[in-house]
């Protein structure tokens, strides 16, 4: 077939007049979208590209039309950056790996920690640096966890042991199960977070198990050819005080943010099951359950759970009350210690205290800057409040608009029912 | 080895004590975690203390051990090994000689390698238990010890462990009371002989002062420049979130209570 663009200068015309009954028809032929209406480009009668300035572009949010000149958005249905950037990640599947990389992460909340995401990010380095025989990942998630993006953050092979013995804590049958895995599939390398949350205990009980000296607190991995296992690492020692160099062993105890997590590819997270049954063993520690700490008496910059008021709070004895049912911490926007409500202790934001709880509750707090910032680690963040419009509702996962006595006083009716229940059915 | 000495009735505890050093100056001085760790069992009540430590004697070592006596001890085992010794095999004979109930240890040592390896490996090595991160002893019935362990963001766990048990206390135990400097002079440091097992790896290693280390950039993966002037200016947004407007109070108090419920903070 030739080269030469034969034109239809008789087409061309009825493409040009949108009031041709063949308009569309003819669109079509010529292979130009009718998305918006009318043809923004075409070639003219001299070879020119002509361009029709009314077409391109697209209305934006507040009724302006604006035009996109990289070609990204298309206008409002395009679904958002996330859903593209997800859809558009490429898949990895390694059906038949050469080695498997150990990963056990923390797994806080029952969610992946960001520790565990650069856990995982470290553990592709190791198993994609040779494309020619590249490794899988193996996550091993004991209890019961709420991830959904295992395949996300890099796992090839997700092994998810929930029997009950390895609930809660189990520092041993766990211990076991991670021997078995070893028994299993003979990992070439281990990894776990050095982490207070369960990887530092873990990790140094499986190294005793299997006699290997693992290298602790590993903040930094280098290739080296020299080394046995083709990798050098550096490791913190002495308090924090000290640097070793030193060849990689087969378990490592890594620091947080000792690689980037994975971002660009999505993995399988295939399903691997034991070969036998958890091994029984003789529990000699005895777990009787977390025990009821004061929440006053947790430091606000780590508490776990913070209601915290604002200005929009009247009822300062309801909120006090609301804080002791539900167990949280008390915290407190700069206006509410301002006027006198609160201590100053228990302000937070960027001129108090940076928290880091895995769910805020606030209550009345507009959100200026300054507040956002402090809470900016939290996880989830619920908003109560009257005015719809305020950046705190931009912020929040969960918001309701309503006054913010009532809404507490419903809140406190529903927990204490809720206990109620609890100790009737016991 | 010591004989064994201890009276029937009451607890036998061995604290393992090493030589800490000052973050700022350098110099030798009391462990803060093994400090703690012998404030936890001075805490105990009916119990029968000893220091125990692996190490070499010399003036910088001497002032910080007898920081441990000056907490109220009349004497403190030193089983004398040179620097740069594998101290596990040492601790491991001596333990098994006197056979306490309970040991307890600091989480991580200040000098040397510091990986918090030793306990661990007492504990295989002896088929005991081990407890890590302990807040407090709560008592001690018929051989089974109620622990309170920390967990982060303030939480406890109690737990039950059959002795003998190694604990590890950090800094979520009690802090340590002050070294008097009276009882610190006239304790005594009994030189005890013990098997001596080089640590060829840590030689091998090249240690050098701790480096900074380097921040995390925000990387941003933008294909063009309208995505990456969006980053640029991006305000912190949750984005998605759930906004519940016209409802009664009833309704969002239980939109929240769900919430509350799956994150597993009510209790």
């Amino acid at each position: 077939m030739s080269d030469i663009r034969r034109r239809d200068p008789r087409k061309e015309w009825i493409a040009r007049n949108r009031l041709h009954p063949r308009h569309l028809e003819v669109l079509a032929e010529l292979g130009r979208s009718d998305g918006q209406g009318a043809a923004s480009e075409w070639m003219g009668p001299h070879g020119l590209m002509r361009r029709n300035p009314h077409a391109v572009g697209f209305i934006g949010p507040n009724g302006v039309k604006r035009i996109d000149r990289s070609g990204v958005q298309q206008g409002q249905g395009s679904g958002g950056p996330q859903a593209s950037t997800a859809a558009s990640k490429p898949r990895v599947e390694i059906e038949a790996p050469a080695f498997l990389v150990a990963v056990v992460p923390d797994m806080a909340g029952g969610r992946l920690t960001g520790h565990d995401r650069d856990l995982l990010g470290l553990a592709r380095r190791l198993a994609d640096a040779d494309p020619a025989t590249p490794g899988a990942v193996l996550a091993v998630v004991f209890g019961e966890h709420k991830e959904d993006a295992f395949g996300e953050a890099g796992v090839d092979r997700l092994l998810h042991l929930a029997e009950p013995e390895v609930e809660g804590f189990a520092p041993e049958a766990r211990l076991g199960a991670l021997v078995a895995v070893e028994q299993a599939w003979t990992p070439r390398h281990w990894l776990l977070p050095d982490s207070k949350l369960g990887g530092a205990d873990l990790g140094r009980r499986l190294a005793a198990r299997l006699g290997e000296r693992p290298a602790t607190g590993v903040w930094q991995l280098e290739a080296d050819a020299e080394a046995p296992s083709g990798w050098r690492c550096t490791a913190r020692g002495a308090a924090g005080t000290l640097d070793f160099q030193r060849a990689m062993p087969r378990l490592i105890l890594a620091l947080a943010e000792c690689a980037e997590p994975v971002s660009e590819t999505h993995h399988a997270a295939q399903a691997l099951a034991l070969p036998e049954a958890l091994p029984a063993q003789l529990a000699r520690i005895e777990d009787l359950g977390q025990v009821a700490v004061d929440p006053a008496g947790v430091a606000l910059s780590e508490a776990e759970f913070i209601l915290s008021a604002g200005n929009g709070v009247r009822d300062w004895e309801g909120f006090h009350h609301a804080a002791e049912v539900l167990g949280a911490t008390e915290g407190a926007s700069r206006v509410a210690v301002d006027d006198g409500f609160m201590a100053r202790h228990r302000q937070v934001g960027a001129t108090g205290t940076w928290v880091t709880a895995r769910v805020y509750v606030a209550v009345g707090i507009s959100g200026a800057i300054q507040h956002l910032q402090g809470i900016q680690a939290c996880d989830k963040v619920v908003a109560i409040n009257m005015d719809p419009g305020c950046d705190m509702i931009k912020r929040a996962d969960l918001a309701v608009i309503g006054d913010s006595t009532k809404v507490l006083e419903a809140l406190v009716a529903l927990v204490e029912q809720a206990r109620e229940e609890k100790r009737n059915a016991a | 080895m010591r004989p064994d000495t201890h009276d029937k009735g009451r607890l036998a505890v061995t604290v393992l004590v090493s030589v800490g050093r000052h973050p700022l100056t350098g110099r030798g001085r009391r462990a803060d975690q093994d400090a703690r760790g012998v404030e936890l069992a001075r805490a105990l009540a009916d119990a029968e203390v000893e220091l125990l430590h692996a190490g070499r004697l010399d003036a910088g070592s001497e002032a910080a051990l007898r920081g441990y006596l000056g907490m109220g001890f009349e004497a403190l085992s030193l089983l004398e090994q040179p620097a740069g010794a594998d101290v596990l095999p040492a601790l491991a004979e001596a333990l098994e000689a006197a056979g306490p109930q309970l040991v307890i240890a600091g989480e991580q040592a200040e000098q040397g390698e510091g990986s918090g390896l030793l306990p661990y490996l007492l504990a295989e090595r002896l088929g005991w238990p081990l407890v890590s991160g302990l807040a407090a002893v709560e008592g001690v019935s018929q051989g089974v010890a109620t622990l309170l362990q920390a967990l982060p963001r303030g939480q406890r766990r109690r737990l039950k462990v059959r002795l003998p048990a190694i604990v590890t206390v950090d800094v979520a135990a009690p802090a340590p009371r002050q070294s008097a400097y009276g009882p610190a002079r006239r304790g005594r440091l009994d030189v005890q002989a013990a098997p001596v097992v080089p640590d060829d790896d840590l030689a091998r290693w090249q240690a050098q002062p701790a480096r900074k280390r380097p921040k995390r950039l925000k990387i941003v993966k933008a294909a063009s420049a309208r995505d990456r002037f969006k980053a640029a200016a991006a305000k912190a947004e949750g984005g998605g979130g759930q906004v519940l407007t016209d409802i009664t109070p009833e309704q969002g108090a239980e939109a929240i209570f769900k919430l509350l419920k799956e994150e597993g903070v009510l209790r």
